[in-house]
């Protein structure tokens, strides 16, 4: 397995709500300004930290779903069912708002700018939110398979739509929808499987990093998928959203 | 100066048991880096290798008639979840090294799939780890680390290295996985130490 060094940055910063973005109705996309913020890498998280009055804190660790840039990032976050943390930064969070945030952080499931390989992007649910980076700063050939339930469940649609249109690097985006697809749509609602995979994947000799991310399930199932049709599992990242109450 | 996040209150919990920054949950989140080995237990086997080479092996059968213990521990995971009271059985590191000579201070725990980590011996001694092939009275599926994993409960869980393959003992200390990709080497919840900077 490669190594990769993480840079340092961890004392918590101040971060202010610039904006907030509503993805779904149970998701919603926050823009912070961190001042001094450098940027990120593709892929990467941050720690997020909010304190009550009586000075309670509570801290979880949220995805980067925007590009690399200075000053500013954004978290894209689903709502857990009787979360703490998520559903105050869904629900409650407005422009203006305080909380602290560290980071970046994450050396392994990254996309770096200098990794000149294709890069198959594979995300289920809010399982695409760090892919979500790499997409907006993909500067090699890029493809996305991004399996919902239904499309209103899908996160980033309209800047996916225009990712696939207008990115300088071409990025080749494919749904799927398990449960209702769209009126109109060409395939019934399915599973992703290995035929889905094989059409959307590159050939298997292709030197191809995979990223995988997702609940459990889905990327256990996945991953299984990808050796099955040749992938090395040495190129293989998988990162999994659990139901951890968040 | 405290950074107050208007209307956050947070959920108070009984959480004593509780390290800094973690929160508890009931559920078993996954957390790996790659894809699920999976392992035929006629081809499993358990290795521990001393600094001169020398090696002392278990088949799975050889390795499942070792006097096991049953503990309920609680584990902590580098992702903040907590989970209380998990029920595991396993074999003591001390049997393993029982017969083992050694003047080595610490192990470098090596899975099936590639994945490493490091810890000093005296973590894995007094009844401090096992390697542990039963949660909840069931065999260790292998999304969780089946065959057979580490269990360092008192260590953030990353060091409880899934699809163990052998305990490499080190006259020197050798990072492993996550501990060359900006997480901490020591790793105790009770201290915070997540990351490299930590």
């Amino acid at each position: 397995m490669a190594r990769a060094a993480v840079p340092g940055g961890l004392t918590w910063q101040p971060a202010t709500v610039a904006a907030t973005r509503a993805e779904t109705a149970t998701a919603r996309t926050l823009v912070l300004d961190v001042d001094g913020w450098t940027g990120h890498v593709p892929g990467q998280h941050v720690d997020v930290r909010l304190t009550a009055p009586d000075g309670y804190m509570a801290h979880r660790s949220y995805s980067i779903s925007s590009a690399p840039g200075p000053d500013r990032l954004e978290v894209t976050v689903q709502a857990v069912i009787d979360g703490e943390v998520s559903p105050h930064l869904v629900e409650v969070a407005e422009p203006g708002d305080h909380l602290e945030i560290r980071g970046p952080l994450g050396g392994w499931f990254v996309r770096r700018p200098s990794d000149p390989r294709p890069a198959l992007l594979i995300g289920g649910g809010s399982g695409v939110v760090p892919l979500m980076s790499m997409v907006r700063a993909a500067t090699n050939p890029t493809r996305l398979l991004y399996s919902t339930r239904s499309p209103s469940d899908a996160l980033f649609t309209a800047d996916l739509a225009t990712a696939q249109a207008t990115g300088n690097t071409p990025v080749a985006v494919t749904h799927v929808y398990t449960r209702v697809a769209p009126h109109g749509w060409p395939a019934p609602p399915r599973r992703l499987d290995a035929d889905i995979l094989a059409r959307v994947a590159w050939p298997r000799d292709a030197d191809v990093v995979a990223f995988v991310c997702g609940p459990t399930g889905f990327v256990e199932t996945v991953a299984d998928l990808l050796v099955e049709i040749g992938h090395n599992p040495a190129n293989i990242r998988t990162e999994r959203f659990g139901p951890t109450g968040g | 100066m405290a950074v107050i996040t208007r209307g956050f209150g947070g959920r108070r919990r009984d959480d004593a048991d509780l390290p800094p920054g973690q929160y508890r949950t009931d559920d078993f989140p996954v957390l790996s880096a790659g894809p699920t080995p999976r392992i035929g237990l006629d081809e499993w086997e358990l290795a521990v290798v001393t600094e001169t080479g020398e090696r002392s092996t278990w088949s799975w059968a050889e390795f499942t008639a070792l006097p096991a213990d049953e503990p309920t521990v609680d584990i902590h995971c580098v992702t903040r979840w907590s989970k209380f009271g998990t029920s595991w059985r396993g074999v003591s590191v001390d049997t393993l090294l029982a017969d083992v000579d050694t003047a080595a201070e610490y192990v470098v725990a090596h899975s099936y799939g590639g994945y490493t980590t490091n810890i000093p011996l005296e973590g894995l001694l007094d009844g401090q780890a096992w390697v542990a092939y039963e949660f909840d009275g069931a065999p260790l599926a292998p999304v969780h680390g089946g065959p057979a994993r580490l269990l360092v409960p008192h260590l953030y869980f990353w060091k409880s290295a899934k699809w163990l393959r052998a305990l490499e003992l080190r006259l020197d200390d050798e990072p492993g996985f996550w501990e060359t990709a900006g997480y901490h080497n020591d790793g105790d919840p009770w201290r915070e130490q997540r990351y490299l900077e930590d």
